[in-house]
């Protein structure tokens, strides 16, 4: 006779009064592969874990994105913020799709000019920025996004000094009625630490004052946020035009639209509590148009959009390499891959999917990722299939901050795997080895 | 040896219900087929015994699984471990 197909004996017990959170019966999805290569082909091929990208779907979300503010408004320009995921492989799509770069430090603004972005193209944040890059940004024509009064005037000896005049902007923050406001970055708005700021660069006379900048936050899920900010910075454009005649050429809003990720503890699912693209748009342009700006002033209007155009595409991939009861009698599993490769575990329940799923048996489960430590949980309580060693599973949306914020902490860091629009993978980073790591060592003559 | 508790109710469904505490639970095919062996006093080995024949699994991960699910019984209150 033939055997029967075996699955984990199991218990569960069934909780009376309020429902649990996920409700009595929640399909679970069952992602068996990516993109039409199945989870278990890429493992066999490239290892476990694994994060794995689909081209199509950064594609298709940056178009989305696109089209919802270019329907609106007539001059709109997106900026890849590469903090986000600064994989080569990854920006050059982004520009191919037409993005700029939104850069925060040295290293990022290489790796732009690298990706072949014109240095016009290139917008320079961020509180640290040395004189040396300062330098090459503005023999680059680079839009420099002053932060502070001290970077005002480290760049007027820089403009004076190399007969330059830097084209610049502001970076403002202002009270958008959100908590908490992000008032460590920039000028005040409010108090009017802005408008001094505007008023120093115009006197002075050595600046090119290109736009207004500024960035509110990240994982903003009301869009009218974005429109108290917007009006907030024409107003000002206004007030400069008034004042001095000068037009500014772009507002930038920097990033901060929420993925459909779901933050941790959160009641509602990313997927129904994240607003539409659409929604971002329509209070943003809306703000322009309806603002004092004459029609002809009409600014370019900059985006620099980051987790919510790339966490949907990516997944790591994993598999379960132990089972356990807890002494509470909750079960949890171990997985190979921690919180050093999925930094975002801390502020979001990313969705787990099982690769198959034949049986109706669910259970609430732990996911600890391999470190020794108390702190290494990917998933406090999610509802899974009784799974086995050796299982896959698929943790899902993890293509923003995660290949950028990966600490290489007791194990190595895995390959990273684009699915291109053919279906075809490639590796875009590959694993590292010891080798790597010890490459950046040198052991002092008197312990070799 | 494993003692499940006699008053605890069993449906053949998998349903399973505790009078001493009010609280019930379900089992997956298999967690059933093995509390109705319990119930029938079979020992460890037999359980198991019957489960290689009937089963695609090796004795190892078996026992491993068995175990576990074993003390989940214990834990609940449903079993003793004599
Ligand atoms: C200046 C600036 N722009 C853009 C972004 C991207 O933000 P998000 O990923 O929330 O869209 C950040 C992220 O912190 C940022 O600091």
């Amino acid at each position: 006779m033939e055997k029967l197909p075996f699955e984990r004996p199991f218990i569960k017990k069934v909780s009376t009064g309020l429902p649990a959170k996920f409700g009595s019966k929640k399909r679970i999805e069952v992602i068996p592969d990516i993109e039409g290569i199945p989870v278990s082909h890429l493992m066999a091929d490239y290892g476990s874990p694994l994060f794995v990208l689909s081209e199509s779907t950064i594609r298709k979300t940056i178009r989305e994105a696109r089209s919802a503010f270019s329907t609106r408004y007539p001059k709109v320009q997106f900026a890849w913020s590469y903090k986000t995921n600064y994989l080569d492989a990854v920006c050059r799509i982004f520009h191919q799709e037409g993005s700029w770069a939104e850069v925060v430090s040295a290293f990022e603004y290489e790796k732009a000019i690298l990706n072949g972005v014109p240095g016009t193209r290139i917008i320079f944040n961020g509180p640290e920025k040395s004189p040396s890059i300062l330098e090459k940004a503005i023999m680059n024509n680079s839009l420099i996004h002053i932060d502070h009064f001290d970077e005002l005037y480290a760049l007027m000896e820089l403009s004076r000094k190399l007969e330059r005049k830097p084209r610049v902007a502001i970076r403002i923050n202002l009270d958008a009625g959100i908590y908490p406001q992000w008032d460590r970055f920039g000028f005040n708005f409010e108090n009017g630490e802005a408008w001094e700021a505007i008023n120093r660069i115009l006197l002075s006379g050595l600046f090119d004052l290109a736009g207004l900048h500024t960035h509110i936050g990240t994982y903003i899920t009301t869009p009218s946020a974005y429109r108290t900010a917007t009006a907030k910075l024409a107003s000002l454009m206004v007030e400069i035009q008034h004042k001095y005649n000068h037009t500014i050429g772009y507002i930038d809003v920097g990033g901060g639209f929420a993925s459909k990720n779901t933050l941790r503890g959160s009641y509602l699912q990313g997927y129904d509590a994240a607003p539409s693209f659409d929604e971002y748009a329509d209070a943003i342009t809306s703000a322009l148009i309806n603002s004092q700006i004459k029609p002809e002033h009409l600014p370019l209007l900059i985006l620099e959009t980051g987790r919510a155009l790339v966490d949907d595409a990516g997944s790591l991939l994993t598999t379960v390499s132990a089972n356990k009861r807890l002494s509470n009698g909750h079960r949890a599993v171990i997985i190979d891959a921690g919180v050093n490769l999925l930094f975002t575990a801390f502020w979001y329940d990313h969705n787990v999917a099982p690769t198959t799923m034949n049986t109706d048996n669910t259970e609430e489960t732990t996911i600890y990722g391999p470190l020794c430590m108390n702190i290494d949980v990917i998933r406090p309580a999610v509802i899974l299939p009784p799974v086995k060693k050796g299982d896959h599973l698929v943790i899902q949306r993890v293509g923003a901050y995660n290949m950028t914020q990966w600490l290489q902490f007791i194990s190595m860091r895995p390959s990273v795997v684009l699915i291109d629009i053919n279906n075809k993978p490639h590796i875009i980073r590959k694993a590292e080895t010891v080798e790597t790591i010890r490459q950046q060592e040198q052991i002092p003559e008197h312990l070799q | 040896m494993i003692r499940l508790h006699k008053n605890v109710a069993l449906s053949d469904s998998g349903y399973v219900f505790d009078p001493a505490t009010g609280e019930s639970y379900t089992l997956n095919p298999i967690g059933l087929e093995i509390v109705q062996m319990l119930r029938q006093n079979m020992t460890d080995d037999e359980i198991q015994g019957r489960i290689l024949d009937r089963y695609q699994v090796d004795a190892s991960s078996l026992e491993r699984y068995y175990m576990d699910f074993i003390g989940s019984l214990v834990q609940f209150e449903l079993a003793d471990n004599e």
